[in-house]
């Protein structure tokens, strides 16, 4: 009975010390290179509106990698 | 807050720097003009002024775009969008069983972002005009920022109402009226999320997933497809197309940009799988490179391969007038492979005496589209059914545009 106890003490201990607060990996001072306007995921958000509209005419696929405009007979 | 090409040369990084990186990294799953900004920041003010032109397969469609980004109170960043097609076609579909035409498409767009804490809600309304076609789209977002702002979670909402009319040549005039016996509704749900994380210190991920189901009128209210037709001179008449009245999409996206740890450049990648109820599969792949160089000029090239599977319904020839439930020849649901090739140039300037203007960008972009189709046959190549060249499409995008931040 000890010995069960012991370990369940044992496992919820482990288990509890991953319940701490995650701490950010890259810290603040770390992000420089991210912050550079060439690593921005949408530079020019008109133009890549526009692109994807361009895109989604020419290609049967829509959706999950861009904008995704208002209805259009585009056809 | 604004992010500037110094902020690296300077080793400093200006508060909230992380933040206005994935305020624009949502904008790689927001809707149209009105990218949802990432929460603990709104997106940048600015103005953008666009000129487009689209031309291949005697298509041209160009025109301006304006779009105009404001905060106020640092709560609430409104953003507005004024877009215009001009359209001139000719196109392969248009000459096979109609004649050319020019038409316009107007599309106006107001949005709002409203800032609270870690959390951004998005709403707007997106309004589409066209001689024969009226849209009227409104969307809602919401964006959160977590784990010290390495991870934000975008999760939006898009409803479409439109409108499908159909053109004709009034008879004694010639001049183009709507069909006054001819009126259609469509209507457009999607649902998407995304996830947007900084992975380590130079390099940053996007996942992303959309629904979208669209009910009603969905075919194209002028096209036709084609069937074999011993008794017709090359031996295939048209006839209207039928198509599902319902549609439903899944795609999903993998994103990767990188900061090269050699020199100042950055590299990126995306990866989607779209599948359709109407059984079309397609994969897209897109590579890019920024350079910047020169001290006040960035390049840009980048790659897209695009490659589909047809509709169950499609078919390029029909054996019979009522082969299937539904049939359909539009080009854009056959097989076919794309490729893309696309170049940029930005050229970032400050003017000493407008201190309202943080800086200014000018910007040419060109991407040159190749599609060679499978089971598209060219029809004005002429000869028997069936035995046309397959189609291939190629087309020019070009995008000049001025880009001002205050």
């Amino acid at each position: 009975m000890r010995r069960t106890i012991a370990l369940a003490f044992a496992a919820s201990t482990l288990l509890l010390s991953g319940c701490k607060p995650l701490e950010p990996w890259v810290k603040p001072y770390e992000r420089e290179r991210l912050a550079d306007p060439i690593m921005a995921l949408e530079r020019d958000p008109v133009s890549g509106s526009y692109l994807d509209h361009v895109f989604e005419l020419r290609e049967g696929a829509r959706g999950a990698m861009g904008s995704a405009g208002g209805g259009c007979g585009c056809n | 807050m604004q992010l500037t090409a110094q902020s690296r040369t300077t080793g400093h990084l200006r508060r909230g720097a992380v933040g206005a990186l994935l305020a624009l990294a949502c904008a790689f799953a927001g809707p149209w003009v009105a990218a949802p900004a990432a929460a603990g920041v709104l997106p940048e003010d600015r103005a953008d002024l666009l000129y487009h032109r689209y031309e291949g397969d005697r298509v041209v469609v160009d025109g301006p775009s304006l779009l105009v980004r404001k905060k106020f109170a640092d709560k609430v960043s409104v953003v507005a969008n004024y877009y215009l097609d001009m359209v001139s076609s000719a196109s392969i579909d248009v000459l096979s069983t109609a004649s050319p035409y020019t038409d316009e498409r107007r599309q106006m767009s107001l949005g709002l972002d409203y800032l609270r804490g870690k959390t951004t809600y998005s709403i707007g309304h997106i309004d589409g005009n066209e001689s024969d076609y009226l849209a009227k789209t409104t969307y809602l977002g919401i964006s959160q920022d977590m784990f010290g702002d390495l991870t934000t979670i975008s999760l939006g909402y898009r409803r479409g109402m439109n409108d499908v009319f159909r053109n004709i040549k009034d008879p004694p005039t010639g001049a183009k009226q709507r069909d006054p016996t001819f009126a259609q509704e469509m209507d457009t749900r999607a649902w998407s999320a995304s996830l947007t994380q900084v992975l380590t210190r130079d390099l940053i991920g996007v996942l992303s997933y959309e629904l979208v189901t669209d009910e009603g009128y969905l075919n194209n209210p002028y096209r036709q497809f084609r069937y074999a037709d011993p008794t017709a001179p090359r031996g295939f008449s048209y006839a209207p197309e039928l198509y599902p009245r319902t549609k439903t999409s899944n795609s999903a996206a993998a994103r990767l940009k990188y900061s090269l740890p050699w020199w100042r450049a950055s590299v990126d990648g995306t990866y989607r799988y779209y599948t359709d109820t109407w059984g079309v599969a397609a994969q897209t792949v897109q590579l890019g490179y920024t350079q910047p160089a020169f001290g006040n000029w960035i390049f840009d090239a980048r790659y897209r391969y695009y490659t589909q599977d047809a509709a169950d319904f499609y078919r390029d020839l029909f054996p019979r007038r009522n082969t299937l439930n539904f049939q359909g020849r539009d080009k854009e649901l056959a097989t076919y492979v794309g490729h893309t090739i696309g170049v940029g140039a930005t050229w970032q300037f400050r003017v000493g005496r407008l201190p309202w203007l943080e800086r200014g960008t000018v910007n040419l972009r060109y991407d040159y589209m190749m599609v060679s189709y499978d089971d598209f046959r060219d029809v004005l190549a002429g000869g028997r059914a069936g035995t046309e060249p397959m189609f291939e499409l190629d087309a020019s995008v070009i995008q000049f545009f001025v880009s001002a931040w205050f």
